[in-house]
């Protein structure tokens, strides 16, 4: 009886059949893969991206050199040194990421007691040697400024989750 | 000894113990702010609040002493809960900016607020705000976050015995502060950035530059005087970048000096040097090691050839460590020269014969608490040595008399019984004094030429009050400071002193500069004995001789002769002269490449394993805490390499406790003591006629890398260079304060700022020495001529 069964389902390419439904269901199903670069998914505002340094809106910098971020991450990624500014308060005289060590588990981040260290959603970036990849203060504070505007919004969005 | 129960645990405790202390002891946890084992009991921030059976509140166990039977909870519901309080109280006006603040991390506020503390704060009022007050270079303060725990106001009042810090105002209008503004200036001050449980007081030169959770903890030993007080060199990516205490109750308890604790400022200094330098016909060449110890080599071999060995002569400093010494001594003795010296400012070298093998302090450290009468001839121990002074403080503050014999009436922060200050040749003649008055007293024989000198000796009021006060001490001292052994007059001065001692029945000791002088006599770092003390086959000259008898050769190891030796003018011009000089140095001036040939960088005791032997006859080996920087190598590698070039035998160590268990071997049958042989001085008077100059060394100018600490070099123990004398010195001589005076010396002369400074006595002026302004002049004691123009 089995051997039958077996039998018919061969000669009918009822399996092959099955496997056809599949594709054809997925042939008039809507797209999901899209056209990169042209085209690009869509990002939550937790994207854990390149770094940044923010700035506050007088144009102060955020970070005060507490070095919870770099005692936090657990790829020792972030190497900072600190000192008095000229005006007595405390400020990274160095603050370095190395993207290629980093695991963007986004730690650092939440480590920071005043927002000053985030993640963006920027995710294009390249190095054409390894040292590209470490970022220096003055990058950061850069990828900072030009991406504030997302930055913020995003903060303020995730803000009644946190 | 009281049975007392804590959480259930019986504990015997000793009668009038504290709780805390009971606890302790037992290692269970009370959570503290204010009280600390070493400081009174204050009681001022309950968070010891512990639970007692029958009384109807909790109690602070900081300030409940014990009772038999008694029984205590530190952990109950009740306990619990009036602790968890006493947090929600002391966080109300405290800022919690642990991010910015230099204690997160090493926080008591941190730790026990978590341990203790709830997790949110009700308060939602405006918190106080506090203005910082400057208190000088070294303590940074931020009293915002100041919990009045008075630890520091306790520790200047009990411990440093200066009473600069104070609380002012009531609650939450309580401040502390120095009660005239001004810097604190006790050499002990920075013990108070560890009291502070809190982040009110901490160190400026070290301020936001890294974090606790960072440091890696190295033991080591104090590099600066003979008390060899323990440090923890906390280390941050192959830099030193603090130094701590480690308690060590037999030296120096929990505390440090503020040189201990600052100096390493200096070894990061920009005058590092790292690679091995020659000089070939007058350019300075950076070189590998190889050609530069090839260079050396050839350089001391062509002289011994042409010139003999004893043309040849080594000195290092007084801080270098036990292997160092021993085998620098041992390169040289092996080349055939006896020229060995570590005593770089001693000026008078005539009675060394006589002496003990190694300066002994003539007891333990921790014995000078329990003296009831002390004897210092010539000291300024409160700078020199401020943790030996610290246990002379706690004899003195429980009754013993603690006297003096100087040349400059320093200030001290104990009260001092009797002091004689006089010229440094009126101190000889009132050591003669004070003898005589104690052979008076006892009956005793003048030993032998002494009762001539005797006989035109008269004994004053204080002379005869010192005499009974030491002879009627049960415990008492006599100690030789380092003033005394810098002096023309030391073997007066050495054998009046322990003559006294012997008379009176006190034990006789000695001060002398730097971390191994003990170690430096061990290690046979002096021309008349080898090492072990051992009676030298052929004596070479000493440091001053080499300094005043050209040699054709020299080899300095940490020295700067500009500024360390006794005569630095003439130092400095006799090394022009030299055919061949080799520095081995952690340091490299542009004065130093006018006279050396080759300049070896060698490691600092933080980069190097070694031993200092203090003043008790203690040894302490460390290890190094960081690689030395760039191209500089540990001294004693180098020199065990020279010795092989030199195609010497012993010279096969491979590691610093073989060099030092070779010298701890052939000590084994030493003996500290302090047995000066009596030689009768010939004369009371020196022939020295005129003003005398004290070339006292600034403590922050003692050695090569506390002068390099900017920190230190900001302080008021800073001493600037100028002329101190007296109002009435200062009137015979036509001079007046901020005048610019010229000082003669011989055939040196400098110009400097008068300073009118009471302290000094008649017929003297303080310059000071080992400061580059000074160093133009002839030997720091001696005869000097002070004029307007
Ligand atoms: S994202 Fe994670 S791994 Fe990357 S720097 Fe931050 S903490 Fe380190
Ligand atoms: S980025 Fe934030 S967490 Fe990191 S040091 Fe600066 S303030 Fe601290
Ligand atoms: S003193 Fe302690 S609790 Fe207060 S801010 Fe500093 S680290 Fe935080
Ligand atoms: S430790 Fe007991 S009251 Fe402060």
């Amino acid at each position: 009886m089995k051997a039958l069964g077996r039998f018919f389902k061969s000669l009918f390419l009822l399996e092959l059949l099955q496997g056809l439904r599949l594709t054809g269901r997925y042939l008039l199903d809507r797209k999901v893969t899209i056209i990169y670069p042209e085209e690009k998914t869509p990002q939550s505002p937790r994207f854990r991206g390149l770094h940044a340094q923010r700035r506050y809106p007088g144009g102060e910098e955020r970070c005060i050199a507490c070095k919870l971020c770099e005692a936090i991450c657990p790829a020792m990624a972030i190497t900072i040194e600190a000192e008095p500014r000229q005006d007595g308060s405390r400020r990274t005289s160095r603050y370095d990421i190395d993207l290629s060590k980093c695991i963007f588990c986004g730690f650092c981040e939440e480590s920071c007691p005043v927002d000053a260290i985030v993640e963006t959603r920027v995710f294009e970036y390249f190095g054409e040697k390894r040292s590209d990849l470490v970022k220096s203060k003055k990058d950061l504070l850069e990828v900072g400024a030009q991406h504030e505007a997302q930055i913020a919004a995003d903060r303020a969005q995730d803000a009644p989750y946190r | 000894m009281a049975d007392i129960e804590i959480n259930g645990k019986v504990i015997k405790a000793r009668d009038g113990a504290m709780v805390i202390e009971a606890a302790d002891e037992a290692g269970i946890t009370i959570p503290r702010f204010c009280y600390h084992e070493k400081l009174s009991v204050a009681a001022s921030c309950r968070m010891c609040l512990v639970e007692v059976e029958k009384a109807p509140k909790p109690l602070p166990a900081c300030a409940t002493p014990v009772t038999d039977g008694m029984k205590v909870w530190t952990n109950s519901p009740k306990a619990l809960a009036a602790q968890k309080n006493v947090m929600e109280f002391l966080l109300i006006n405290h800022p919690l900016d642990c991010p910015i603040c230099d204690q997160g991390g090493e926080c008591d506020l941190q730790d026990i607020a978590v341990g203790y503390g709830s997790d949110v704060s009700r308060f939602s009022e405006i918190k106080r705000v506090v203005r910082s007050k400057d208190i000088g270079p070294l303590i940074a303060t931020d009293f915002t976050r100041c919990i009045h725990c008075t630890r520091c106001v306790r520790f200047g009042q009990e411990i440093a015995g200066v009473k600069e810090l104070g609380a002012t105002g009531r609650g939450e209008h309580m401040e502390i502060g120095t009660y005239v503004e001004k810097s604190v200036g006790s050499e002990l001050s920075g013990n108070i950035i560890d009291l502070c449980p809190v982040g009110a007081l901490t160190s400026k030169p070290f301020r936001f530059t890294a974090r606790p959770w960072e440091l890696g903890d190295i033991l080591s030993v104090s590099p600066h005087d003979c008390v060899g007080s323990n440090l923890v060199l906390q280390t941050r990516r192959n830099r030193v970048m603090r130094v701590v205490p480690q308690a060590n109750e037999a030296i120096n308890e929990t505390w440090i000096s503020d040189r201990d604790r600052f100096s390493y400022v200096g070894l990061n200094s920009k005058e590092r040097l790292d690679k091995p330098m020659i000089k070939v016909e007058d350019e300075w060449r950076e070189v590998g090691w190889e050609t530069a110890l090839e260079r050396v080599v050839k350089g001391i071999r062509d002289l011994i050839n042409g010139h003999g060995a004893e043309q040849f002569g080594t000195l290092m400093s007084p801080s270098s460590t036990l292997e160092e010494m021993y085998l620098l001594q041992k390169l040289t003795r092996g080349l055939g020269s006896a020229n060995i010296d570590h005593r770089l400012r001693q000026s008078d070298f005539s009675d060394q014969e006589l002496l003990p093998p190694f300066p002994w302090l003539g007891q333990e450290i921790k014995q000078l608490e329990k003296l009831n009468a002390a004897l210092l001839v010539g000291s300024n121990v409160r700078k020199e040595q401020p943790i030996i002074a610290h246990r002379l403080r706690k004899a003195a503050v429980s009754g013993a008399s603690v006297m003096f014999v100087n040349p400059v009436d320093y200030s001290f922060n104990f009260p001092v019984a009797e002091k004689l200050i006089g010229n440094p040749d009126r101190m000889v003649r009132v050591l003669a004094g004070i003898a005589k008055a104690l052979l008076d007293i006892t009956g005793d024989v003048a030993p032998e030429g002494l009762q001539v000198l005797l006989e035109n000796v008269s004994v004053g009021d204080t002379e005869l009050v010192v005499a009974e006060r030491l002879k009627a001490a049960e415990n008492s001292t006599v100690l030789l400071g380092t003033l005394a052994l810098q002096s023309p007059q030391l073997s007066s001065l050495r054998a009046l002193s322990a003559l006294i001692a012997k008379l009176s029945g006190a034990r006789f000791g000695q001060l002398p500069e730097g971390a191994n002088s003990s170690g430096g006599w061990l290690a046979g770092a002096v021309p008349h004995r080898g090492p072990a003390g051992e009676e030298a086959a052929v004596a070479g000259v000493n440091a001053s001789v080499m300094f005043e008898h050209p040699l054709r050769g020299y080899l300095l190891m940490g020295v700067e002769p500009e500024l360390d030796t006794l005569s630095p003018a003439t130092s400095v011009k006799i090394l022009e002269q030299a055919s061949f000089v080799v520095l081995m140095t952690p340091f490299v001036s542009e004065q130093m490449k006018r006279y050396a040939d080759v300049i070896l960088p060698v490691s600092p005791f933080s980069e190097t394993s070694g031993t200092f032997v203090n003043i008790e006859g203690r040894w302490q080996s460390f290890s190094g805490a960081v690689v030395p920087l760039g191209e500089s190598r540990p001294a004693w590698k180098v020199l065990r390499v020279l010795g092989n070039l030199f195609d010497l035998q012993g010279f096969d160590y491979t590691s610093s406790e073989q060099v030092r268990d070779e010298l701890k071997a052939s000590c084994e049958q030493i003996e500290p003591s302090s047995r000066v042989t009596w030689r009768c001085p010939t004369s009371l008077d020196a022939d020295s006629t005129g003003l005398q100059r004290i070339g006292e060394v600034p403590i922050y100018a003692a050695d090569a890398l506390v002068r390099r600490s900017e920190p230190l070099q900001n302080t008021q123990d800073a001493m600037a260079a100028a002329v101190y004398v007296n109002e009435s010195v200062a009137t015979g001589l036509g001079l007046a304060d901020g005048d610019v005076a010229q000082v003669r010396q011989g055939g040196d002369s400098i110009w400097l700022p008068v300073v009118i400074d009471e302290r000094v006595a008649d017929g003297c002026v303080i310059v000071p020495a080992a400061l580059a302004e000074t160093a133009g002049l002839g030997a720091i004691y001696g005869s000097v001529d002070i004029s307007k123009n």
